[in-house]
């Protein structure tokens, strides 16, 4: 028994012979916010069936809360806030009836009325799920995930469909969870989503984990990847750059790639001094976590 | 504005959870009321149709003391078997099953509450049966009502578990198939219009509808009493029938 949220150990799903998940490890800590990045296809919905019980794993460990989703689903259930990625309601139901009946599941529900402000619904709430927008859908099924006051949230793709409005608005609300002191597991392939949100991100690529760490690990990890100079057109990088790899983007713009560190930018500068060119601007790039991600992702490294 | 999600979670009595989610179940049905009332439209016809006309050859001269508790009997069968399978298995595939499986609602608690729901849609269906039979000259016995309402509550629970296995079995377009075929098959050979070839106490378990149907002739129209075998009958597809569905059920 551990103290985590969320404890998986070599998960392995398979749908006959496809493999969607191959032996994924990964720990969410309580209080915090877990994202799983990927492609669709990644797996990571697949992990998240394992970790809500419906889905039992072909291999590995699975542990919420101290409990198995499948054996302990009944004890486990009124402790979750699961959004699902698509529909799930009765589509002649309309969004306060449905609402409310999930509110009165729960033992200490959160206020149907408030939920139903903070996220825009008041006017859908004599509206029949079918006649909601894809946008509107998606944050119905977010107050239901979160009226039963939840300690671990799963959620998955809960931006999709939604405008930017919206958005903003379950962002906002997911830090407030995490504020409170709510565990929440997000899938997402919005890399802002995830960068904004995350305490932790898990990148998968084809059923296993890519890479794990903070967004700022993950991208500090990567160092700085380009040196931006500005000086005149027309230079030619002579044996003493040979280690880089210098591109003229635009005329007089440079754009310098390869290991770089105080010492090789001072190199490089003095490159530049030495050539006699006039530098008026010096610019240093970090990667970002979008960088990160498509060199993981893509099995490359990626510039931009 | 800090502290509205501090976690506090925790399942409402189950009880009130279930009366939820019965309340939710009748709810939807009385939205579609159009097709609750045009499904007595099938069970009216063959009422007045055998009840009335010579159309068909039925044992004895009451023809409405065969007629109208075979056509409550069928109507059991549509509304609990035939109409729960096709609804169940289309909310399985809109994923409300789903959702509800990730609710503190559990598998038990969601079985009870449809058979609860189906039961409660039953009875005011068959009131408005028994009023046409009473006006078009039958003369139930009331003082047997209550073992009547014993084999019907028997019988709404086999053939919401047979509704909801299939419902768990097979993909939605199948169950709507199969669930009218069966009912097709068993308004004709099921001893409701016509007389159900004698296979004696056999017959009473091999088809539940002929062995509802008897005892609703016993006890409505008769003023006797339920046969043994029959009560054993409906038991034992009740009992096998729920079962198999509790086991079978998936939420996915």
């Amino acid at each position: 028994m551990t103290d985590e949220a969320v404890e998986l150990r070599d998960i392995v799903v398979r749908y006959g012979d496809t493999t969607a998940v191959g032996g994924v490890s990964l720990t969410a800590g309580r209080g915090r916010v877990l994202s799983l990045l990927g492609h669709n296809g990644a797996g990571k919905t697949s992990l998240l069936q394992v970790c809500e019980g419906f889905r039992r794993p072909d291999g590995g460990i699975a542990r919420v809360l101290g409990l198995d989703p499948m054996a302990d689903h009944d004890a486990l259930m009124p402790r979750l806030g699961i959004m699902l990625q698509s529909g799930g309601v009765y589509p002649w139901a309309t969004a306060g009836e449905i609402l409310r009946l999930f509110a009165s599941f729960a033992a200490t529900p959160l206020d149907v009325d408030m939920l139903l402000d903070r996220l825009g619904l008041r006017k859908f709430e004599r509206t029949r799920w079918r006649r909601l927008s894809g946008g509107e859908q998606q944050r119905l099924s977010l107050a239901v995930a979160l009226v039963g006051r939840p300690e671990l949230v799963f959620l998955d793709e809960p931006t999709a469909g939604m405008d930017t409005e919206a958005r903003h608005t379950t962002w906002r609300l997911i830090e407030e969870l995490r504020a409170d002191g709510v565990t929440v597991l997000l899938t997402t392939h919005l890399l802002d989503e995830a960068e904004r949100l995350a305490d932790e991100v898990v990148i998968m690529r084809s059923g296993a984990v890519a890479a794990t760490g903070s967004p700022a690990e993950l991208t500090a990890a990567a160092g700085i990847d380009l040196l931006e100079v500005r000086a005149e057109p027309g230079l030619v990088p002579d044996g003493r750059l040979a280690d880089f790899k210098v591109v003229e983007t635009t005329p007089g713009e440079y754009a310098i790639t390869g290991s770089l560190d105080a010492a090789t930018i001072s190199d490089v500068l003095g490159w530049f001094a030495g050539a006699g060119a006039q530098v008026t601007a010096v610019n240093t790039r970090r990667r970002t976590l979008e960088d990160v991600y498509l060199a993981l992702t893509s099995g490359e490294k990626v510039y931009r | 504005m800090s502290g509205v999600f501090a976690p506090a979670p925790g399942r409402a009595p189950m009880r009130s959870v279930v009366a939820s989610q019965i309340r939710m179940e009748l709810t939807l049905t009385a939205r579609r009321g159009e097709a609750v009332v045009l499904a007595l439209f099938v069970p009216l016809l063959v009422m007045l149709g055998a009840g009335l006309t010579e159309a068909t050859n039925v044992p004895g001269d009451d023809r409405l003391a065969f007629v109208v508790p075979g056509v409550l009997a069928l109507t059991v069968m549509s509304t609990a078997f035939t109409g729960q399978a096709i609804t169940t298995g289309y909310e399985r595939s809109y994923g409300v099953l789903k959702r509800l499986g990730a609710s503190p609602l559990n598998r038990s608690g969601l079985l009870f509450a449809k058979i609860a729901a189906v039961l409660g849609l039953i009875v005011v269906q068959l009131i408005v049966l028994a009023a046409v039979g009473v006006a078009v000259g039958w003369r139930p016995h009331l003082e047997m009502l209550l073992p009547a309402l014993g084999v019907t509550v028997l019988a709404t629970a086999a053939y919401s578990g047979l509704a909801l296995l299939m419902a768990s079995l097979l993909r939605p377009e199948a169950t709507t198939g199969a669930a009218t075929l069966i009912y097709v098959v068993m308004l004709a050979a099921g001893g409701i219009m016509f007389a159900a070839p004698d296979l004696g106490t056999a017959g009473w378990f091999l088809l539940p509808l002929a062995a509802h149907a008897e005892a609703l002739r016993e006890t409505l129209s008769h003023g006797g009493s339920v046969p043994g075998a029959i009560w054993l009958s409906l038991a034992t597809w009740a009992v096998v029938l729920v079962t198999a569905a509790a086991r079978k059920f998936r939420w996915e």
